[in-house]
């Protein structure tokens, strides 16, 4: 396969950026999309040039680390992380355009890295249910319903790669907050914060200058993990309530 | 030197209530004085950073990544083991020790094994408190499957992806203590050193990955929690930032390194497609329960097969050898990964192989969908089928999967006593970083369990008892040890800078891989081990002389970090075909040609080989010493591993 | 900053607002579409007029239309505050964009949308309320009583090709804000139910044909019956 990629470049966070053209030849259909990048980066840096600077670790679409909007789709054409999109989903001459994740609230590092700490800050502003390590109960003490459980599994599915705040047209990390929201409440552990966890988080979410949510659901359709709009509506609904009734004046 | 285990005297049930009730403790007052350093944020090092935090210490901790909960521990994918005995089938603490030691081919510690699965129970405990959300059963208690071999169900799983379920705990216990102020995150910040003063591992040495700054950090005692070192392979199941340079540094400076040569070699992974290749991507050991792996009995039907001439379905149950199955009746397909990886590999090395490479078996789903029809099988490993599919291409429904093994763990490690205490005093080595738990073979779904039980239950007992006797004033960034040592830092980064060769980083690092791949995988020979040391040897002078890192030190720079690694990489791989040339005999994951039993199983030699190789740096170009540490059993008999 | 300042300022919060506005909305135009059926009927416009002279004075009716008006200004108020905090949110945009494929047009262009109904709103309330209101308009009288003949104003508008085909594609658009809409406020207000979304789905399709055709039929049938 041959191909002509289009890639932005910036030198570091300041730097105002601008797109490269390279041109990439001997593309094997069974190449991952991180691979025919790795390929090109051996030949920069062969020639001297600079490489592609782009985040990856585990290539398992697990760690959520990659991060790489391709022809303006987070994480490429189909519903998966970067790192396990494979080149036989791309035409032989195509024109693949890489940009960084945009939003205000992750900043470009260099080239197509971007910073996501603000995901950290709003787990660390509540997403954790409040024990030491020791002096708990035993595991089967409180039994969870399946149903319930598989629920709070699904939301905790989320690996925090951001693709739902790239896809969304007002870079809202309104399915990343709401995946960790709904999993803390759906579970009994959850429940003695419930009402505080969903304000801090929220309120952390906001100062990060993430846009809020028009429903369009593009994060949910580009999330690799499927992550579903149910839960923001289930942080709506815990939001209000504990807006309406909890003790935090 | 002699090396001392500390493993306290007395009955095995007994060992660690006492030794947790002789160690010293620090006054609650006090705690805050003193300050933690916690290298690594993966399953060891982000609940050891969390639970530190909680019991008051002062805990810096450092991560290369963006965020803690992209360490390699979130790709777990199978479970974790605990003794909880839950099902009512057997199990207990002690046949958990008891599988461990004997999986881990007789080869670890009895004290070390025993406090494991003591404390595996507790780890289930604390992680559903935390919110995981474990699989249930209807009736809402916790289920259970059996992995890996294992004749009793005790591991927990959250779908396929419990390792990322428990990191994800972790972090989370992690994050509120840096909300609370009692642990500083340095993210994106790589060790590069450890600074010693007075014999005492007094902090470390940091490069800001984004600036390029070069940072010292002091504390009363530094805990590495930097994983396994599976990349010296170059290609492994491993993601692409694992590296061994923080406990390489530790060891250069005089933590002794141990077993090194002991690599699990995982037998379900996708085979290598082409040189492309950057990493291989392991499929859980779970396939094994229900899939039958074989390849086609005879060697002209296999290369037919690989030339594309007939199909799999051409072939009839007589022309298909079931080869485990045959070989172990009682174990099956489910045998232990060392032994599956062999045979899959003896079987490849026969001219059997499948794949357009011939290096592949098959992992045939037919007979299971037959027997539970397609929804039962999708819904029991649709993802990972789902994960074939998007790599290979082919469709594991129809057509069987083809699995070859690949490095997955390294069981070797930076050695340590009973309290995690390296060699050098005040540096600890928590997880898969250690050596200590897993002898020669890890068993599944073990992995987890041991990075839990460091960081959550044991270095929480084990670090006060070094801190009691340590006064609170502390050595600090202003000791002129810190400016020597970042200093030799700084001369590291730009002669790396400024080589200016011809050949990329990973050029070195695919031909380290495959040296390491061909000589020290999953079969060794003295010979070939001879000829992987001169090879490493001069594959290390030429990358000193020709390797190209562009760009400067004031920046993100992924070549450069890279290169560090590499450099590291190099000297490990000598070291372990150094080891691997001196354990004379096969046991676990190291098997040598030269010693196997008649039927070509793993021959131990308990007579002369039953210690801990704990490797000495001599100093540069100087041969490692060799320090062995006897390994006692006084409660499991040394027997000969038989999966029949 | 005081819980409730606190809460309607958050981004939750003010999607709260536009959810409940809108559905006030939406509400208003049922009732709206009802009422105006009756330019249907062939009686020279009395019901007609009797419903719109009720609907100027009676105090019930009186106190809705404030929150009609309220939640009208309340929406686009609203609105202009979340798109601008949205913008600032990504302040670089992407040179491709692949929205098409994971997002309806409707949801993503609910602020142009609204602004061409807003405009529409303006001139529409001009010709009608504020001359029901204070315009010079003819009466007429039924059984002794007086009342100001809209149902002519109306006849006469309608008599414009133009004004004609204006609010028809003024409907169009008001379908198209409400596709997404509808849904979109339940959805806000965590109304996100395996059980029950199906039926808010479904009822949010045919609101969003109906009431856009209905009232888009009203001018259609008075310039073909004139």
């Amino acid at each position: 396969m041959k191909l002509t990629l289009k890639i932005w470049r910036q030198k570091n966070a300041s730097d105002k950026g601008g797109f490269a053209t390279y041109p990439v030849d001997h593309v094997s259909k069974d190449m991952s999309f991180l691979e025919m990048l790795d390929v090109l980066n051996e030949e920069l840096t062969e020639k001297g040039e600079d490489p592609v600077h782009f985040d990856h670790d585990c290539r398992e679409g697990i760690c959520g680390t990659c991060s790489l909007v391709i022809n303006g789709k987070p994480h490429g054409p189909l519903q998966t992380t970067t790192c396990q999109l494979h080149m036989r989903s791309f035409e032989d001459g195509q024109s693949i355009t890489i940009e960084p994740w945009r939003a205000k609230a992750f900043p470009v590092v260099k080239d197509l890295v971007v910073d996501r700490y603000a995901f950290d800050r709003i787990i660390q502003a509540g997403g954790y249910v409040n024990i030491n390590t020791g002096g708990v109960p035993d595991a089967n003490e409180i039994p969870i319903p399946k149903t319930i459980a598989d629920l709070a599994m699904d939301a905790a599915q989320c690996i925090g790669c951001g693709a739902c705040v790239a896809a969304c047209k007002n870079a809202s990390a309104m399915l990343f907050t709401s995946a960790k929201v709904s999993q803390l409440a759906l579970l009994p552990q959850g429940q003695v914060e419930r009402k505080t966890r969903v304000e801090k988080m929220v309120a952390q979410m906001d100062a990060e200058g993430f846009g809020a949510c028009t429903n369009t659901g593009a994060c949910e359709a580009e999330c690799p993990k499927g992550i579903s709009l149910t839960n923001i509506a289930r942080m709506n609904r815990e939001y209000f309530s504990a807006s309406l009734t909890s003790e935090n004046v | 030197m002699i090396l001392d285990s500390k493993i306290p005297a007395g009955p095995l049930a007994e060992k660690w209530t006492k030794h947790k009730f002789n160690s010293k403790l620090v006054n609650p007052a006090n705690k805050r004085k003193y300050d933690v350093i916690v290298v690594g944020t993966g399953l060891a090092g982000a609940s050891a950073a969390a639970s530190l935090a909680e019991l008051g210490y002062n805990v810096k901790a450092f991560t290369f990544h963006d965020s803690p909960r992209r360490a390699h521990s979130i790709a777990a994918q199978g479970g974790i083991n605990a003794a909880k005995n839950y099902q009512n089938d057997g199990d207990s603490i002690y046949r958990l020790f008891y599988d461990t030691i004997k999986g881990g081919d007789y080869r670890s510690r009895e004290g070390n094994v025993y406090r494991l699965a003591e404390v595996s129970v507790k780890i289930i405990d604390q992680c559903v408190a935390q919110g995981v959300p474990f699989a249930r059963e209807y009736g809402g208690l916790l289920a259970n499957r059996s992995f890996g071999g294992a004749q009793v169900s005790r591991t927990f799983y959250a779908r396929g992806q419990t390792g990322q379920q428990l990191l994800l705990g972790a972090y989370s216990a992690l994050s509120r203590q840096v909300a609370n102020g009692k642990v500083k995150l340095y993210p994106r910040t790589e060790m590069m050193d450890v600074v010693m003063v007075d014999g005492q591992a007094r902090g470390i040495v940091t490069r800001n990955l984004i600036t390029g700054a070069v940072e010292t950090h002091a504390a009363h005692a530094v805990l590495l929690c930097t994983g396994g070192y599976g990349n010296v392979f170059f290609l492994s199941t491993n993601a692409m930032g694992c590296n061994v340079t923080a406990a390489w540094r530790a060891h250069k400076r005089g933590a002794y390194f141990a077993n090194p040569c002991f690599t699990q070699i995982h037998p379900t992974c996708i085979p290598v497609s082409g040189d492309h290749q950057s990493k291989l991507t392991l499929m859980s050991e779970s396939l094994r329960n229900d899939g039958r792996v074989w390849v086609p009995a005879s060697k002209e039907n296999a290369e037919k097969l690989r030339k594309g001439q007939i199909k799999v379905s051409d072939l009839k149950e007589e022309d298909r050898d079931y080869f485990l199955e045959r070989k172990y009746p009682s174990f099956g397909n489910l045998v232990p990964r060392d032994v599956a990886s062999r045979n899959a590999k003896e079987a490849c090395d026969d001219g059997r192989g499948v794949n357009e490479t011939g290096e592949a078996v098959f992992l045939d789903f037919r007979d299971a969908i037959k027997r539970d029809g397609k929804a039962v099988i999708e819904s029991k490993y649709g993802n990972l089928f789902d994960m074939y599919k998007q790599i290979t291409g082919e469709d594991p429904y129809t057509s069987p999967m083809m699995i070859y093994p690949a490095v997955h763990y390294t069981m070797g490690g930076l050695w340590v006593d009973y309290n995690l205490m390296t060699t050098i005093p005040g540096l600890y080595c928590l997880g898969e970083a250690n050596f200590s738990d897993h002898g020669a073979n890890r068993l599944g779904a073990s992995a987890l369990m041991q990075g839990l039980a460091d960081g959550y239950f044991v270095i929480p007992y084990t670090i006060g008892d070094y801190l009691a006797q340590t006064p609170p004033k502390k050595v600090d960034e202003t000791h002129p040890e810190f400016a020597k040592v970042a200093q030799e830092v700084k001369n590291r980064i730009s002669q790396l800078l400024n080589i200016d060769g011809k050949q990329t980083i990973d050029h070195f690092h695919k031909k380290l891989g495959k040296i390491m791949w061909n000589y020290c995988g999953m079969a060794r020979t003295a010979e070939g081990l001879a000829k992987a040391k001169a090879e490493i040897k001069a594959l290390k002078k030429e990358f000193w002389s020709d390797v190209k890192v562009l760009g400067t030190n004031e920046e993100l720079n992924l070549s450069l970090e890279k290169a560090h690694r590499v450099a590291d990489f190099l000297e490990l791989g000598e070291l372990m075909v150094d080891d691997a040339l001196n354990r004379n005999e096969s046991c676990g994951g190291h098997f040598r040609e030269e010693y196997q039993t008649p039927e070509g199983e793993a021959l131990r030699d308990d007579e002369n080989f039953a210690y801990v190789a704990a490797w000495k740096y001599m100093g540069e170009g100087q041969e490692e010493e060799l320090n062995k540490e006897p390994l006692i059993f006084e409660n499991v008999k040394l027997t000969q591993r038989s999966y029949k | 900053m005081s819980w409730v300042t606190k809460t309607l300022k958050s981004t939750l919060g003010r999607k709260l607002i536009m959810a409940l506005t809108g559905l006030f909305l939406i509400l208003f135009l049922t009732g709206h579409v009802a009422g105006n059926l009756q330019l249907f009927y062939n009686d020279g416009g009395e019901a007609f007029n009797i419903y719109a002279k009720f609907m100027t004075t009676n105090p019930v009716v009186k106190i809705l239309s404030y929150l009609t008006y309220l939640s009208v200004i309340g929406h686009v108020i609203y609105s202009i505050g979340l798109s601008r905090l949205n913008q600032a949110a990504r302040p670089v945009g992407y040179a491709v964009s692949g929205s098409s494929t994971n997002s309806s047009a409707a949801s993503r262009n609910m602020g142009i949308l609204g602004t061409i109904i807003l405009l529409f709103l303006v001139g529409h309330m001009y010709s009608f309320w504020y001359q029901m209101h204070w315009g010079a308009i003819p009466t007429v009288t039924y059984e002794g009583e007086t009342y100001k003949d809209l149902y002519s104003v109306v006849q006469i508008a309608f008599q414009q090709t133009w004004m004609v085909v204006l609010y028809v594609i003024a409907m169009g658009f008001l379908a198209f804000h409400l596709s997404h809409g509808f849904a979109s406020a339940f959805q806000t207000l965590g109304w996100n139910h395996a059980k029950y979304s199906p039926a808010i789905r479904a009822v949010g399709l045919v609101y969003c044909i109906v009431v856009p055709i209905l009232f888009a039929a009203m001018p259609v049938y008075i310039y073909f019956n004139s």
